[in-house]
């Protein structure tokens, strides 16, 4: 089965992760206009590539973010959120 | 039955030719150019040259044809959605799907099983009878029915699922059937061919010109092509080409695997479908056992096909169909899924003129394939939006106006 470098656990099977789609900014939603809510809501960076994704770890529940190759399936690398200023 | 099957009992040899032509070049400029050519993209093409009168098409196709989800589905065809717009779109597949053999000549091996969606929980039971009555009010035949007439139409199924997931009650829906989807691909490819319309397979679309908002032109792997005219039938690639004429979609890509079985006897007629244990069953005319799932969990470009997928199917077909244990899976594939936030399509007109899209298929794209053709086509040759798939447009995601069809999706995704 697939491992996945949680930043806590260590590499474990696929199996124990919940994916959560790109990492996306939220527009301010006081300021924002509909159109750019609806853009933040449904929009989605669709194209293949390497792309920065939220996961969790699920019997630890860690949330952390991973970047991932969408065609060929391999993480780069995995962290916390903002750590390193990565994200 | 095609009276052409007669020739072959006849003829000395086989004196069937080429499904379509090819062609050494591209020309400079054509009326309309379809990229893909899949069910989808041919089905328009043929439409467009039988309906319309518009030949001077070609079908760009960066592998072969059929190549893609159209030869990767399950081969489920089936009309029983929950809202009003899904009901009709479908309804109206069917009534073309039934006549389609006819209209090829060529036989697509439709055949007329019956459907039924399990339900294992209460809520399940209502979301079925909801679809039931969406259904009858636009004259589709689907009805409630509870376990005695399940198990006395399906006897060898077990019913307690290994006594964890009882079967309440179920979703029968009459048209359901199935169909051999490769000829599908080829009936449309021979028809639009005949009537003067160019497929061109490994030909790979690079880029789209575009000048002030109005297409230009496809630049491809052979070279540039004039055109005014651009349907984009590419599933799984939608979002590719959709950045090359700077457009935003929800559209969001996941694998969704399948598998069958070695042939057996016939023994299982009617499609069953269990949204609680994720499968999906039919028996192939060859006899296989035509299996499904539910998508992978994360977005990947590619058909990669899993261990796990296959375990995980295995176990719950057995819990509802314990005497299969020992027969043996002899394929595993995927196709790239098209998904949408709402499960509904995205068809129609874009922002970019001269640009029209037929995409956000995701898991249920074959069984449109006969509609999804004749609505584009119109679509793209009168420039203005077929009636049936106004509430499939790109549009609704800026407007917050959905087209909610995930319950009847056939398994809880």
């Amino acid at each position: 089965m697939k491992m996945i470098a949680c930043p806590i656990q260590g590499l474990r099977p696929v199996s124990e992760f919940f994916y959560w789609g790109e990492v996306l900014d939220s527009p301010d939603p006081d300021t924002c206009t509909d159109q750019e809510w609806a853009d933040y809501v449904f929009n989605r960076n669709g194209v293949a590539g390497i792309k920065k994704e939220w996961w969790c770890h699920i019997p630890s529940n860690t949330w952390f973010v991973a970047e991932r190759n969408t065609v060929t399936d391999q993480m780069v690398r995995t962290y916390f959120y903002g750590e390193d200023g990565r994200c | 039955m095609p009276w052409r099957l007669m020739r072959f009992a006849l003829s000395r040899e086989h004196p069937e030719g080429r499904m379509f032509r090819t062609y050494a070049d591209l020309k400079d400029s054509y009326d309309v150019v379809i990229i893909g050519a899949g069910g989808h993209g041919l089905a328009a093409a043929y439409y467009l040259a039988r309906d319309h009168g518009i030949t001077n098409v070609c079908v760009l196709e960066k592998g072969y044809i059929g190549g893609g989800n159209t030869g990767r589905n399950t081969t489920i065809v089936r009309s029983n959605y929950i809202t009003p717009e899904g009901v009709r779109f479908y309804d109206a597949s069917i009534k073309l799907w039934e006549d389609l053999s006819e209209d090829f000549d060529l036989n697509l091996f439709y055949s007329r099983r019956g459907h039924y969606t399990l339900a294992h929980t209460d809520s399940a039971l209502r979301t079925m009878r909801w679809r039931a009555e969406v259904n009858k009010h636009y004259g589709v035949e689907s009805e409630l029915v509870g376990p005695e007439f399940i198990q006395r139409e399906l006897p060898m199924m077990d019913m307690s699922c290994g006594g964890h997931a009882p079967v309440l009650g179920a979703l029968y829906h009459a048209p359901g059937a199935i169909a051999r989807h490769d000829a599908v691909a080829w009936g449309y490819g021979r028809g639009a061919d005949r009537r003067g319309v160019e497929i061109h397979q490994k030909t790979e679309v690079t880029g789209i010109s575009v000048n002030s908002g109005k297409v230009h032109g496809v630049q491809t792997s052979r070279g540039f092509i004039h055109t005014e005219k651009i349907l984009c039938a590419v599933a799984g690639s939608t979002p590719r080409l959709l950045s090359m004429v700077d457009l935003q979609s929800p559209i969001y890509i996941h694998p969704l695997q399948a598998m069958v079985s070695e042939p057996t006897k016939p023994w299982l007629n009617p499609i069953i479908v269990s949204g609680s244990l994720h499968v999906y069953i039919s028996q192939s005319a060859r006899g296989e056992l035509v299996l499904g799932a539910s998508l992978d969990p994360y977005e990947l470009h590619s058909t990669r096909s899993t261990l796990d997928f296959t375990e995980g199917l295995s176990a719950h077909i057995l819990e509802l169909f314990p005497f299969l244990s020992h027969v043996k899976i002899v394929r595993q594939w995927a196709g790239m899924a098209d998904m949408t936030p709402d499960f509904a399509p995205i068809m129609g007109k874009t922002p970019v003129e001269g640009f029209y899209l037929d995409a956000g298929w995701g898991t249920w794209g074959f069984k449109a394939t006969p509609v999804a053709g004749k609505t584009m086509a119109h679509t793209v040759a009168s420039d203005s939006i077929h009636p049936l798939i106004t509430k499939f447009s790109l549009e609704r995601f800026r407007s917050y106006a959905l087209t909610g069809e995930k319950s009847a999706a056939s398994v809880g995704h």
